[in-house]
């Protein structure tokens, strides 16, 4: 393994200014730095290190331990370099004698209250009181118990007299992967203010006074689990003793190495240092020098990593005749040659597009594109999808319409020049919950945030922030909504028209205007149809149109509905209208789910598109992979999920290799995934657990983690990030090696030998990724696709100059309204979504700590609903649509308006997706889980439908093991 | 496809492109079902007009009955 050079790590005390350029003399040394950077920072940029405890790059200068004092000529005293700014012709002497004394008595006075077990202390090693206890030299403490009385102290269980000590306070042992151990604090304050400045959360405050100031989460009977603290990990990174401390350092010790790479779960794809012993995983830690993070990270990708290791791990491959049969493991050779024999088996009885793949967008690129590739080159039919399909094939669809691209237009980065927000279907703070961090820092600081949804999401008011508007949709009204938005700006004369001649089709635009001036959009006709009042409708339009830079932030709440696609251009359709394209701070912005879902649409997953977003119908593109590969590439476009599960029930479709996806799960209307599963003669599934789907495969491929390979991830921004492995792969193979594997065992003669060269074969075939390779990647960390000769760095934000399209094109938008409409049988409204602790199906999540958070779904209602009911919190309900039937608990509240409800979809034991139906959207067949018509009543326990599949499931995965 | 998804799919194709200004909704509805159905799909299609197409907006038969 080659390790990445990890690039300077040092904390340089405080934040990073931009400014005019001021020159000062530090120990002798010109220095140049932007205005209002303070001392300690100019210091360091010098390489000076100016001692210091309370200040942290990553916070605002807080001033209180006054160690990193300094000697300024001409002012009095000695000031506190990490509050002092630096001005033109400073002279600063960072060391002499009444410096050393201060700093010397400072330390004393720390120490004298802290306790002297160093040796056996977590922190050994990796502590900022014992680095600068050395750095001051301190060598003796002084402090004595005055006569007659004891030296009052935090860290001693019991006094000298054997008195239990009424300071001293009990570790705080609730939060599973982290410690507070109130002995070693020495309230200096980074906690507090990581938990403010960086995660946004303010789950900490300091009790008391001088003395007795203690660090304390929530209320004073609250414990870190009961408080409000999510467990982003800030604080603890934060705090330089080993007050807060990781539960797996205390257990395993320091580690001895780390190696730079991507969190596996979200879109925000954060960076991360894998800190290791030997080949064992201690710790993660987010990566400072991350451009999609910043430094910070949730709880997910820094602590729920024990998946990795769970014992549910399928370690070896397994194949069975029949669905009914147990399980057997069997040698990598046999499993192979069983499925590629069937597999082709197929192929000659039922026809060459009888088969085909799910690529997962939880591998890497490498390994999806090596997945679609097997399809078109080895498969020779284009049946491939992925779960993009479930989640943002309408953004593809929508802006490609528009803009001439799918592409994201920012960078996060982005987020910290927007006067106006508006998030529409989505929840950050639990979906994105590191971009929702640094969303809520510029909200803090004065942004406007306008929400449109049909829940208060968190966003809506929380510590500090509070939207400006929040517009409670009904769900399946987005584009009468976004439609009425723009007539507010349109009928109002708000629009940026200097930006609409120049970069739009102005005849596109002249039709368009006379579409959304009709009286007929306007906020006043729809507010019945929306639920949303017309007046806030018309606030929330004109914030938008005249607060400045304006950025839109979308979900799943956007696409997943029957005009998903629709509801994207008409977004796109705003954005150009305010002119909010092309620079900083503006844009639109849809928020990817999964880790890789982004990198999985880039690399061909789609049955119509070659890697690149290129139809396969083009003569000139599939002769370039016809030249790569040596085959014809299938002019015809291939199945998507629905289609391949509907051609399946029909006796058409037989055989299909699943990577790393449960579409029994996450897919909608389970049943009828189920059926299409069960009529299939070869299901190969090849992921890390026997998941849903797995119930219904004849051959199982055990997979590797995001520890265990090489390769890239490509997150919400175009940025592709490495993954770097850090260990061997348990199960023996990394996964691109297992489709490989497979590959081969039908016929093909690849011999791949890394992932840099399927990096190498993308670029050579994908104009976008043509400047990618991995050491370009090494070089700069990573790079925003396009990455071409036009761009040699990456391309931060899109359409700067013109559209990629050339002229951006208005797209009318007239809602319709959706079939899925309730009635006296199903009266209410469901609409899914996820939290903070769990990650989609909840596969990874499931088998970590984070379950104390979120044990089981529940279903969000409404009091007045709940009342008519007769129902309680905590009861257990049945929740029935014309699909199927469940039961899970309710939790009532008024999150939700009247006649919505709301569950997550992260335990397969509730499976909401019994409930939701084939509806889908127009143009992509992107399934419509927002909406479903449902009815809600009192429950006693599980439904037929659950007790069957618990039964089918538990026999599904018995397992004969070899030596049997 | 069960019948009853292959209409509602197809109509909301043509029910998307009756909106738009200044285009023939049968030629973009046939374009769009080219571009994303599977040949298979589009047969099943082109059978069930040619049994009536009971159920599917004009945009969709005619937009079928263009197809090569
Ligand atoms: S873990 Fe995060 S949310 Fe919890 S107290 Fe620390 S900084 Fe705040
Ligand atoms: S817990 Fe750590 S970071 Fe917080 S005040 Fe105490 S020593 Fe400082
Ligand atoms: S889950 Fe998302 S936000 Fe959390 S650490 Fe991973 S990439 Fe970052
Ligand atoms: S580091 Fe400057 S006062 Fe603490």
């Amino acid at each position: 393994m080659k390790d990445f050079i990890i690039p300077d790590d040092t904390d340089m005390g405080t934040p990073a200014k931009e400014g005019a350029p001021v020159s000062l003399i530090i120990d002798g040394f010109d220095v140049t730095v932007p205005e209002g950077t303070s001392v300690m920072r100019a210091a360091a940029e010098a390489g000076i290190k100016v001692p210091k405890l309370c200040a942290s790059d990553n916070l605002e200068a807080f001033g209180s331990c006054r160690l990193c004092a300094v000697e300024i000529e001409g002012r009095r005293g000695v000031p506190a370099s990490c509050t002092t700014p630096v001005a033109e012709g400073m002279v600063v002497r960072t060391q002499s004698e009444k410096v050393r004394k201060i700093r010397k008595g400072v330390m004393e006075l720390y120490i004298s209250d802290h306790p002297l077990d160093c040796l056996t202390c977590s922190a050994n090693g990796d502590c900022e009181l014992q680095d600068m206890a050395g750095a001051v030299g301190l060598r003796d403490v002084r402090y004595k118990a005055p006569e007659n009385k004891e030296l009052a102290n935090h860290f001693a269980t019991r006094n000298t007299s054997g008195e239990a000590n009424p300071e001293w306070i009990a570790k705080d042992d609730s939060n599973p992967y982290f410690t507070y151990d109130p002995s070693k604090c020495i309230v200096c304050n980074r906690c507090v203010r990581a938990c403010e400045e960086v995660q946004g959360t303010f789950a900490l405050t300091i009790s008391g006074r001088g003395f007795d100031s203690r660090v304390s989460a929530g209320a004073a009977d609250d414990s870190f689990l009961t408080s409000d603290c999510v467990s982003c990990g800030a604080c603890v990174q934060a705090c330089p003793t080993a007050t807060l401390q990781e539960k797996s350092i205390i257990e395993m010790g320091t580690p001895d190495k780390s190696v730079v790479t991507t969190c596996a779960y979200c879109g925000v794809g954060c960076s991360f240092k894998a800190e290791m012993q030997g080949d064992q995983l201690v710790r993660m830690v987010p990566y400072k020098h991350g451009k999609a993070n910043r430094g910070h990270s949730c709880v997910k990708g820094r602590f729920a990593y024990g998946y990795a290791s769970h014992k549910d791990r399928i370690l070896n491959p397994m194949i069975r005749d029949k669905i009914e049969d147990p399980w057997r493991e069997v040698s990598w050779d046999e499993a192979l040659s069983f499925a590629a024999k069937r597999m082709r088996g197929l192929q000659d009885t039922y026809g060459k597009k009888s088969i085909g793949v799910i690529t997962s967008s939880r591998c890497t690129n490498e390994e999806t594109f090596l997945v679609q590739k097997l399809t078109r080159a080895v498969f020779g039919n284009n049946n491939t999808d992925t779960c993009a399909r479930v989640c943002h094939s309408p953004t593809g669809y929508g802006l490609g319409q528009t803009f001439g691209t799918s592409a994201g237009t920012q960078d996060f980065d982005s987020v910290e020049h927007t006067d106006v927000v508006v998030v529409i279907g989505a929840n950050p703070t639990d979906g994105h919950p590191v971009f929702a961090s640094r969303l809520k820092k510029r909200l803090r600081a004065g942004a406007k945030l306008i929400v449109i949804d049909p829940r208060r999401i968190d966003l809506v008011k929380s510590a500090h922030i509070e939207a400006a508007h929040h517009l409670p949709l009904r769900p399946g009204t987005n584009v009468a909504v976004v439609t009425a938005l723009a007539h507010v700006i349109v009928t109002e004369g708000l629009m940026d028209e200097a930006f609409i001649r120049e970069r739009c089709d102005w005849d596109e635009f002249q039709t368009y205007a006379e579409f959304v001036s009709d009286p007929r959009h306007s906020p006043e006709a729809n507010e019945m149809l929306t639920g949303v009042p017309a007046s806030d409708l018309r606030a929330a339009a004109r914030t938008f149109a005249a607060g400045g830079n304006g950025a839109i932030y979308y979900g799943l709440g956007v696409t997943e509905h029957s005009q998903g696609s629709t509801t994207v251009m008409a977004i796109a359709n705003l954005a150009m209208l305010t002119g909010n394209i092309g620079r900083k701070g503006v844009g639109v912005n849809p928020l990817r789910g999964q880790n890789n879902v982004q990198g999985s649409c880039d690399m061909g997953s789609f049955p119509h598109e070659l890697p690149g977003y290129r139809h396969v119908k083009n003569p000139e593109v599939r002769d370039l992979f016809k030249e790569a590969w040596g085959v014809d590439i299938d002019p015809e476009p291939g199945l998507r999920i629905p289609n391949m599960l509907d051609a399946a029930v029909h006796g058409t479709f037989k055989g299909l290799y699943c990577q790393g996806e449960d579409i029994l799960q996450s897919d909608p209307d389970t049943k009828h995934v189920a059926a299409g599963l069960a009529a299939m003669d070869c299901v190969i599934v090849h992921d890390l657990f026997l998941n849903e789907t797995a119930n219904y495969a004849h051959v199982f491929l055990p997979g590797s983690t995001f520890l265990e390979k090489d390769g890239t991830f490509t997150n919400a921004e175009r940025r592709i990030n490495r993954v770097r492995k850090v260990m061997a792969p348990r199960n023996g193979y990394a996964d691109w090696e297992v489709t490989q594997l497979l590959a081969n065992a039908m016929g093909a003669d690849w011999t791949y030998t890394h992932p840099a060269e399927i990096m190498e074969e993308i670029a050579a075939t994908t104009p976008s990724f043509a400047g990618v390779d991995y050491a370009l990647l090494e070089e700069k960390g990573s790079v925003q696709w396009p990455c071409n000769e036009d761009h040699p760095d990456g391309t931060p934000l899109m359409h700067v100059d013109g559209f990629v399209r050339g002229k951006g094109r208005f797209i009318v938008t007239e809602y319709v309204a959706t079939d899925e409409k309730t009635g006296p049988r199903f009266p209410l409204l469901l609409t899914t979504g996820r939290i903070l602790s769990q990650y989609n199906v909840g596969a990874q999540t499931r088998r970590t700590d984070n379950v104390v958070w979120h044990e089981e779904d529940l279903l969000e209602i409404h009091p007045h609903d709940a009342e008519n009911r007769g129902l309680k919190d905590g009861d257990w309900v049945k929740l029935a649509s014309r699909s199927g039937e469940t039961t899970l608990r309710a939790t009532v509240t008024d999150r939700v308006s009247p006649g919505v409800v709301y569950t997550t979809f992260h335990h397969p034991d509730t499976q909401a997706n019994v409930i939701t139906t084939d509806y889908s959207d127009w143009a992509t067949n992107c399934p419509e889980y927002k909406v479903t018509a449902v009815q809600i009543s009192p429950s006693n326990g599980p439904t037929d439908w659950q007790e069957d599949y618990a039964a089918q499931a538990s026999k599904a995965r018995r397992i004969v093991s070899a030596a049997e | 496809m069960a019948p009853d998804k292959m209409i509602r799919m197809g109509n909301q194709i043509a029910a998307f492109f009756r909106t738009q200004p200044g285009i023939d909704p049968a030629v973009k509805t046939l374009e769009h079902i080219t571009d994303f159905w599977e040949p298979r799909m589009r047969q099943q299609l082109r059978d069930y007009v040619a049994d009536g197409g009971a159920g599917l907006d004009p945009e969709v038969i005619a937009a079928t009955k263009m197809m090569a």
